[in-house]
């Protein structure tokens, strides 16, 4: 039996399908979450897709964040459940501040919708443990406000912790991209910074789209690692209780 | 029911100190195309005027802090300040007590 998988659609959202596709090539079955719907129907993760939540007005993602499923979602980050947003759904995690910082406008100022290449800081976590190695993954960005931001003190202590779990790099060498004006950074976001956890390590949130780079036929398959890590750790974790309930009988 | 006043308000959020604010830069940089110098640290944010009943002022400003703080504005990249627009205006609160 596949793991089953939430997908939540906003008002707005337009990366679900993507999201229910790379989830299903992953062998997880797609649960759709409508956002004025609180319950979670039982999922063993959470995926927040990318788009236009209530038409980013105010700010990207804010409106969202006070919909009755995000208060559900928190509650189940806040359980230890495991959440991941890719661009929108990033912006959506850090106004409901599940995760640190915030995602301003782009400092070229441009909508940016081209591949860029991120690489993983680190492959045990929840969300990289499918991924072969630390060299660069090639993948799209589609966004207007992806400019990772925190104050100096924050930025230090999630590199300490092993907090940064994406920087842009050099799709070719792999050198992490510098900030204004290199292009292996699309939005100038800071320290190269395309992807964070929170404390705990179950929220993670990332700008670039690794459920569109997940077929050869699409221009990269190199997201479905990605994809397949958060697969992979839902199941176990859906596996898990049960399993110790069953040995201990 | 005690009767309550409508107040009006504006919430002026802007980029923090610090911030880079690209907007606020782009402004700038079009300044020299109409002939003006002089100006400098142009900032972006946005303007939110909104009313509120409440039984005084001091009640109907709380909640617009509490509005700012928490939707308005992100502590962790805007500022906020809440301004008193004139133009209050008083109502009854409650129909029992309009008819006692």
């Amino acid at each position: 039996m596949s793991v089953r998988i939430g997908v939540v659609i906003f008002p707005g959202s337009n990366r679900d399908i993507d999201a229910v596709n790379a989830l299903r090539i992953a062998g997880a079955e797609p649960v759709p979450l409508w956002h004025e719907e609180a319950s979670l129907e039982g999922v063993a993760a959470v995926l927040l897709p990318g788009g236009f939540a209530y038409g980013d007005y105010l700010r990207a993602g804010v409106i969202a964040r006070f919909s009755p499923v995000m208060r559900s979602v928190a509650a189940f980050a806040g359980e230890g459940g495991l959440v991941l947003g890719i661009c929108n759904g990033f912006q959506v995690l850090t106004e409901a501040h599940l995760l640190p910082g915030a995602l301003l406008r782009n400092r070229g100022l441009r909508f940016v919708s081209r591949e860029v290449a991120i690489a993983p800081e680190r492959l045990d976590s929840p969300f990289t443990r499918a991924i072969a190695e630390r060299g660069p993954l090639r993948m799209p960005v589609a966004h207007g406000e992806g400019c990772y931001y925190a104050d100096d003190a924050t930025l230090d202590g999630l590199e300490r912790d092993g907090q940064v779990l994406f920087r842009y790099v050099d799709p070719v060498d792999g050198r992490i991209a510098g900030g204004d004006g290199d292009p292996a950074n699309p939005n100038g976001s800071l320290r190269a910074i395309a992807g964070v956890t929170n404390a705990a390590g179950n929220v993670a949130g990332l700008m670039p789209h690794p459920e569109t780079a997940v077929e050869a036929v699409l221009g990269s398959a190199d997201g479905l690692g990605i994809i397949r890590s958060l697969v992979e750790s839902a199941a176990e974790r859906a596996a898990g209780p049960a399993a110790v309930a069953v040995g201990s009988r | 029911m005690n009767p309550t006043t409508d107040f009006r308000f504006a919430v002026n959020v802007t980029p923090k100190a610090g911030i880079l604010d690209p907007q606020g830069r782009a402004v700038e940089g079009s300044l020299g195309h109409l002939g003006i110098e002089g100006v400098s640290a142009v900032r972006v944010g946005r303007r939110i005027e909104l009313s509120v009943a409440a039984a005084d002022e001091a009640a109907a400003r709380a909640i617009v802090e509490r509005l700012a703080s928490e939707l308005l504005s992100n502590p962790l990249i805007e500022a906020y300040a809440v301004e008193a627009l004139g133009g209050a205006s008083s109502t009854v609160g409650s129909a029992a007590g309009a008819t006692a």
